[in-house]
C-alpha cells in the first residue's frame, strides 16, 4: 500500500490509496478523481488521461511506447514529464508520486 | 493502356506545380474537362451511375457471402441493424468480394476495431477513408487520409482550431447562434428540424470555425452535402459533375478568402483564430495555397467533418428521445445529466458509419488471415452496438455508465479532433431547448438520407412544446 496524488489543474489535489497492478487511469476512476476522462478505457487510443508527472517520478513510470509517444504529440499541452496514465501501472516505486492534470484533456 | 493512378501521379504534381501561375479553381475545371473526355473512353470510366433503389431483405434470407453492408439503402431503410447484429454473431471480420465498391473486410466488433485503429503502422488511412474511390479524377488529400508523418504536421496545424482552449473563448458565440435559433422556431405548427435547426446551427458553427461570411453558410452545407454523397464514394445521390462544381466553388471562395488574409497578414495585420488564419500562421501550412490537391482536400475534410457529424447528432438526439420516451422524463428532472447524455447521443447515433484501412502487411485478425493491400472497414455504428462491449446497446440510456466509452470518433491517430466542440454544441443546444420547450414530438419521418458512410437525416417533422409560464 501507499498513495499517489493528483492535482487538478485548479490547484485541488485529490491523494488516493495505490493499488498495486491497477493503472493509474483505473485508481483515479475508482476514485472519482475529475479531470481525466479515459474515452477509450484505458487502450492508449484516445488521449484524454494526460497528466503531468513531477520529475523526480518520472523515471520511475516505465517506458514510453510509440503509440503513447504520438498520442501524446497530438496534445497542445504536452511537457517534458507528460504520460497517458492508463499506460503507467502502480507499483510500491511510485508510492508518493505527484501528477498535475492539463487544462483541457484532447 | 494508363490507369487512374498512373494519370494522378502525373496530375498531382502538375497541379501543384500550375498553382502559382493558374488559379486553383480554373485548374478544377480543367480537370473536370479532363473527366469529361476520360467519360467517353469506356477503360478510363471509373465514373458511377446513379444507383438503384431495391427493397433491402431480411437479413435471415441470405447467405453469409452475400451480405453487403455497403449497400447505401441499408441506412435509408433503416435495416442496418439486423444485418450487423447476424455479422457480430457469426462472422464479425467479414469479407464481402462482390460490392459495387469492390472486395472489402467488415470489422464490426468493438475490440477488433479498437486494435485496428490503434495500429497505423499495419494499416494505412492511404489514399482514401471512404469505402469507394474519390470522384474519377478529382484528386484530393487530406490528413485523415495520411499516414505520419505528414499526417502529423497538417493535423498539428488545422486543430488548434478546435483545441480546448480556442473553444472556451467560442462558447458564449456558440449560446448566442443556439438562443437565436432556437427563439425564432414556430411553436403553432410543425416545422422540419433538419432545416431549421440541424443544418442551420452547423453551418453557423462552420462558417465561425472557418473564417467563411456567415451570411453565406448555406452554401457550405450545400457543399457538404453534395462532396459527402459522391456515389463512386459512398453510394450517395450525387453526380461526377456535382461534384466538381462543389469543388471549384469551394476552390474559388477558400482562395479568395486565403489571399485576403494573406494580405492582411503581410500589412503585419493581427490574424483571428480562424482556420484559415492558423494554416497563414503555422510555417508547415503556410503555403498550402501551393499546394492545390491537400489545399482542396483538407478543407473539404473540415467542411464535411463538421457538417455531418453534428447535423445528424442534434436531429438523432431528438429522434433517440422520442423513441425512448422516459429518458425525455429523466433528462427533465435532473438537467445535470446533459453531458452524459451527449455521449449517449453520440453513440447511439454514430453519424459517421465506419472509417476505410488498407492492410501494409498480412494480418491474422479475429480467426481470419487479411492479405497486404485488402481493404478493410471499420464499422463504428455496428461496434458501438456489440454486446460484448456494452450493456443494452440498443438501448437509448442517458445516465449510462462509462457513457464516453463509446467509438464513435474512433481511436488512434486519427481520432476526431472535434470531438470536444462537438460535444459542446449540442450540450449548449439541450441546455437551452430545456430552458424553452417542455416537449419537441416527432410528427413525421426521419427520412433518412442515402448513403453508406453518412448516418444522416434529409428530414424530420417535429412540433414543439413551450414551457408553461412558471
Amino acid at each position: 500500500m501507499g498513495n499517489l496524488t493528483f492535482i487538478e489543474f485548479d490547484g485541488t489535489e485529490h491523494t488516493v490509496d495505490l493499488e498495486e497492478g491497477k493503472s493509474l487511469l483505473q485508481i483515479a476512476v475508482d476514485n472519482g478523481v475529475p479531470g481525466v476522462d479515459g474515452d477509450c478505457g484505458g487502450e492508449g487510443a484516445c488521449g484524454t488521461c494526460h497528466v503531468i508527472v513531477d520529475e523526480n517520478w518520472m523515471d520511475k513510470t516505465g517506458d514510453i511506447s510509440s503509440e503513447e509517444e504520438q498520442m501524446l504529440d497530438m496534445t497542445p499541452e504536452r511537457e517534458a514529464t507528460s504520460r497517458l496514465c492508463c499506460q503507467v501501472k502502480a507499483s510500491e516505486d511510485l508510492n508518493g508520486i505527484r501528477m498535475r492534470m492539463p487544462e483541457f484533456q484532447m | 493502356m494508363i490507369t487512374e493512378q498512373q494519370l494522378n501521379k502525373i496530375l498531382i504534381p502538375a497541379a501543384n506545380k500550375t498553382s502559382a501561375i493558374i488559379p486553383m479553381h480554373l485548374q478544377i475545371k480543367g480537370l473536370h474537362l479532363i473527366q469529361k473526355v476520360k467519360r467517353k473512353i469506356p477503360s478510363l470510366d471509373t465514373s458511377m451511375d446513379q444507383l438503384v433503389e431495391q427493397e433491402i431483405p431480411d437479413v435471415d434470407t441470405l447467405a453469409l457471402e452475400d451480405i453487403d453492408v455497403s449497400n447505401p439503402f441499408l441506412w435509408k431503410q433503416d435495416k442496418w441493424g439486423s444485418y450487423f447484429k447476424r455479422l457480430r454473431e457469426e462472422d464479425p471480420v467479414h469479407y464481402q468480394a462482390n460490392s459495387i465498391f469492390g472486395p472489402f473486410w467488415s470489422i464490426t466488433k468493438f475490440d477488433d476495431i479498437v486494435f485496428v485503429d490503434k495500429h497505423h503502422d499495419l494499416f494505412s488511412a492511404e489514399p482514401a477513408i471512404i469505402i469507394g474511390d474519390l470522384p474519377s479524377g478529382l484528386p484530393a488529400e487530406m490528413f485523415i487520409a495520411m499516414d505520419p508523418p505528414k499526417h502529423d504536421e497538417q493535423r498539428n496545424a488545422a486543430q488548434q482550431v478546435v483545441a480546448p482552449k480556442n473553444l472556451k473563448e467560442m462558447e458564449s458565440v456558440i449560446r448566442g447562434h443556439v438562443c437565436d435559433i432556437l427563439d425564432n422556431l414556430p411553436t403553432d405548427r410543425p416545422f422540419d428540424l433538419v432545416s431549421n435547426v440541424s443544418k442551420e446551427l452547423t453551418g453557423r458553427m462552420l462558417a465561425t470555425i472557418l473564417g467563411f461570411p456567415l451570411e453565406r453558410r448555406h452554401e457550405l452545407i450545400e457543399w457538404s452535402d453534395v462532396i459527402g454523397a459522391c456515389p463512386e464514394a459512398t453510394g450517395g445521390t450525387a453526380t461526377n459533375d456535382d461534384t466538381f462544381e462543389a469543388a471549384f466553388e469551394v476552390a474559388k471562395a477558400f482562395s479568395g478568402l486565403w489571399n485576403e488574409k494573406a494580405a492582411r497578414k503581410a500589412a503585419g495585420e493581427e490574424l483571428g483564430f480562424d482556420l484559415i488564419s492558423l494554416l497563414l500562421s503555422n510555417p508547415d501550412t503556410e503555403d498550402m495555397i501551393r499546394r492545390p490537391v491537400e489545399f482542396i482536400g483538407n478543407l473539404a475534410l473540415l467542411i464535411v467533418g463538421g457538417n455531418d457529424t453534428t447535423r445528424n447528432s442534434i436531429t438523432g438526439g431528438v429522434l433517440a428521445l422520442n423513441q425512448f420516451p422516459e429518458e425525455f422524463k429523466k433528462l427533465k428532472g435532473n438537467p445535470k445529466l446533459i453531458p452524459n447524455m451527449v455521449s449517449e447521443i453520440i453513440r447511439w447515433q454514430t453519424p459517421l458509419a465506419y472509417m476505410r484501412r488498407i492492410a501494409k502487411q498480412d494480418v491474422e485478425l479475429n480467426g481470419k488471415s487479411i492479405k497486404k493491400g485488402d481493404k478493410l472497414v471499420m464499422w463504428y455504428a455496428s461496434g458501438n452496438r456489440d454486446a460484448d462491449k456494452i450493456e443494452n446497446a440498443d438501448q437509448f440510456i442517458i445516465d449510462r455508465k462509462n457513457a464516453r466509452n463509446h467509438i464513435a470518433f474512433g481511436f488512434g491517430i486519427h481520432r476526431c479532433m472535434g470531438n470536444r466542440l462537438a460535444e459542446m454544441q449540442l450540450r449548449i443546444l439541450w441546455e437551452e431547448i430545456l430552458n424553452r420547450f417542455d416537449e419537441i414530438k416527432v410528427v413525421d419521418g426521419p427520412e433518412r438520407v442515402q448513403s453508406n458512410f453518412v448516418r444522416g437525416y434529409s428530414s424530420m417533422m417535429v412540433q414543439l412544446v413551450p414551457k408553461a409560464a412558471s
